[in-house]
């Protein structure tokens, strides 16, 4: 079968007066309909890799690769509008604090409507209903009421199910989910988390999902890529996670607590020069 | 619960929000514009002009004085003087113009109008502009249209005004022939129209005098113009600043991951948003201008407040500058309420629940 999408050397740059800065330095994996984490800590450029896949890479970021198609379309070579085609209808990205990343002044159903109408010719009364269709998928009770709020009204983990039925309302193939639960306290992340799983099984969508916690994402996902410094360190299947190699993704294991077992001091990571080269 | 039911319930608390909001209105209206008389009555009684003496003259025997003073309740104690004064202002009753013999109100109810239609005109040209302008170099920060925005806006905002006027007289009247001299309109119509409210370009549409309309146009546009320039500068300078925080936000990213056009994002999710603080600035320099510029006024004789007031202060018609004051204490306060309802239409976060 096909990948849903390939990503051959993909690098992403910011020139900057002291110098480029290399935010992701050639990196390659392919996605199938599966679910693929990404892990790494700030700056490892697990978002911009993310962002360059949506081309949302804001300027002055260059982004390279030898390859970057998404079912069939070469993304390299996709102009503004084939873009804009693409994003929200086949390819759609979750961000991370719902707080911010929902228009303050519009209302959620207003929000959800919009990427329909924007991508589907449909009347506004389809639209209402396929709206609160996807409130419903995201398990909100009453979405009719929902639907008339302004973000300011709701929750955050009311935010981010209307975050994601804004995003999946038009039934994309791939979506890349941003830090989607790390604005959320812990015990609503389960649940988003479930609602999101459901969602992209349910669908047969591919997922990336990016995260900095290891443990999040080796229970979600089939795979993970574990990134340092702009390149990835290694690749597992979660099921191997305990196998890993990579010191760094060592280090990140040993430092996770559990429960039943005393671990003090934490162990320090000790960066070596050479992950990075 | 049906939709129906559900989406009538919203709106049904949205409209008693907002008419909490308007009663809570009424009692700061109230309550400033007591301050606002209070402190008219004080400068009144403060200032070293005798209003006795600005009647009579100081050649007038005392005994004429002291009947006077009399008369006019001035020998009764301050706190009565002031519910007198109270009374009269609340009926419109600022006492008679010392310059020119006319109840004051009746003063106000000519020169106000001028100064609201070139306020108006102003402010239309100033934010229609200065606006979309302010957009586009937020859009295309560091561009050449940004640089063009910024010294256009840098002149508007640091060239004094008066020579603006006098210069834009001597190209577009003088030279160009394509505006008509100072004044609100020709002579010949000065005799043959009757205003009804004073806002000379809505009164001819009103009554479908066409070249009276034209006429006042032509004598409006360049001071309206000019206005609208100086607004124009500040206007623009702060929407950019305003865009440019909004363009910022995590919503524009979102936005653009819905694949929505770069048309929409900027002039429909930022500029919405942007709007919010807009509104205040857009109104506070509308208020700015309804205080009468007298430069402008006096370069265009345009009988507006601004002038108005300041022959008077000249020629310390007392009566004639508290009344204006109060005036435009009024119409600041109207505005700076309007925009505060205004903000809350446009901002949900504000509306109170």
């Amino acid at each position: 079968m096909k990948p849903l999408l390939t990503v051959n050397k993909l690098s992403v740059t910011y020139p900057t007066r002291t110098g480029v800065i290399e935010a992701v330095r050639g990196i390659s994996f392919e996605l199938g309909r599966e679910r693929l984490g990404i892990v790494g800590e700030s700056g490892s450029g697990k978002s911009q890799t993310g962002r360059a896949i949506m081309g949302l890479t804001p300027p002055p970021g260059i982004v390279r690769a030898d390859a970057l198609s998404f079912s069939g379309v070469d993304l390299l070579k996709a102009g503004p509008a084939t873009w804009r085609d693409m994003r929200g209808s086949r390819m759609a990205m979750i961000l991370q604090d719902p707080k911010f990343s929902l228009n303050p002044v519009m209302t959620i159903g207003r929000q959800i409507t919009e990427t329909l109408r924007h991508h589907e010719n449909v009347s506004k009364r389809e639209a209402r209903r396929r709206a609160l269709e996807m409130l419903e998928a995201v398990q909100i009770t009453d979405p009719e009421r929902v639907f008339d709020l302004y973000p300011y009204e709701v929750s955050g983990g009311m935010g981010q199910r209307a975050m994601i039925a804004m995003m999946l309302v038009c039934g994309p193939e791939l979506l890349i989910a941003d830090e989607p639960t790390s604005a959320l306290d812990v015990t609503v992340q389960l649940e988003v988390l479930g609602i999101l799983d459901r969602l992209v099984r349910d669908n047969g969508m591919g997922l990336i999902f990016i995260s900095h916690d290891l443990r999040l994402v080796s229970s979600f996902c089939d795979r993970v890529l574990v990134m340092y410094a702009g390149r990835i360190v290694e690749e597992l299947a979660t099921a191997d996670l305990s196998k890993a190699t990579h010191p760094y993704t060592r280090g990140l294991l040993d430092c996770t607590p559990k429960i039943g077992e005393s671990r003090h001091p934490l162990p320090v990571l000790e960066r070596q020069k050479e992950w990075a080269a | 619960m049906t939709a129906i039911e559900a989406s009538k319930l919203a709106r049904r608390r949205r409209i008693r929000g907002l008419a909490l909001t308007f009663g809570r209105f009424a009692i700061m209206l109230a309550t400033t514009f007591l301050g606002l008389l209070a402190v008219t009555f004080f400068i009144g009684r403060v200032v070293p002009i005798d209003p006795v003496l600005a009647i009579v003259g100081d050649r007038a025997p005392a005994a004429v004085v002291e009947r006077v003073r009399e008369q006019m309740g001035f020998n009764l104690p301050l706190w009565q003087q002031f519910f007198i004064y109270l009374r009269q202002a609340l009926t419109g009753d600022f006492g008679v113009s010392v310059l020119t013999t006319n109840p004051v109100f009746d003063d106000i109810l000519r020169v106000f109008p001028a100064t609201l239609e070139l306020a108006t005109v102003g402010t239309l040209i100033g934010a229609g502009l200065g606006v979309p302008l302010g957009v586009i170099a937020a859009v295309r920060r560091g561009s050449f249209a940004d640089q063009i925005v910024r010294i256009v806006g840098l002149i508007g905002y640091s060239v004094p005004i008066f020579w603006l006027g006098l210069l834009s007289l001597l190209l577009f009247y003088a030279r160009l022939k394509w505006v008509a001299y100072p004044g609100r309109l020709d002579v010949a119509y000065e005799y043959t129209f009757t205003p009804i409210t004073g806002l000379y370009l809505f009164d001819a549409a009103w009554t479908r005098q066409w070249d009276i309309l034209w006429d006042a146009f032509r004598h409006i546009i360049l001071p309206g113009s000019l206005l609208g320039y100086f607004s124009l500068a500040y206007i623009s300078r702060m929407t950019r600043s305003f865009m440019l925080n909004e363009l910022g936000q995590e919503y524009i990213v979102a936005a653009r991951a819905k694949g929505l056009s770069e048309r929409r994002i900027v002039w429909f999710h930022a500029l919405r948003n942007a709007a919010v603080p807009l509104v205040t600035v857009i109104a506070l320099s509308y208020a700015g201008l309804l205080e009468g510029s007298v430069l402008t006024e006096t370069v265009f004789s345009w009988p507006g407040i601004g002038l108005y007031i300041t022959n008077s202060l000249q020629n310390a018609d007392m009566n004639a500058v508290l009344g204006g004051t109060i005036v435009i204490g009024t119409v600041f306060i109207a505005i700076n309420m309007f925009s505060d309802l205004l903000y809350r239409l446009l901002d949900p976060r504000t509306r109170m629940r």
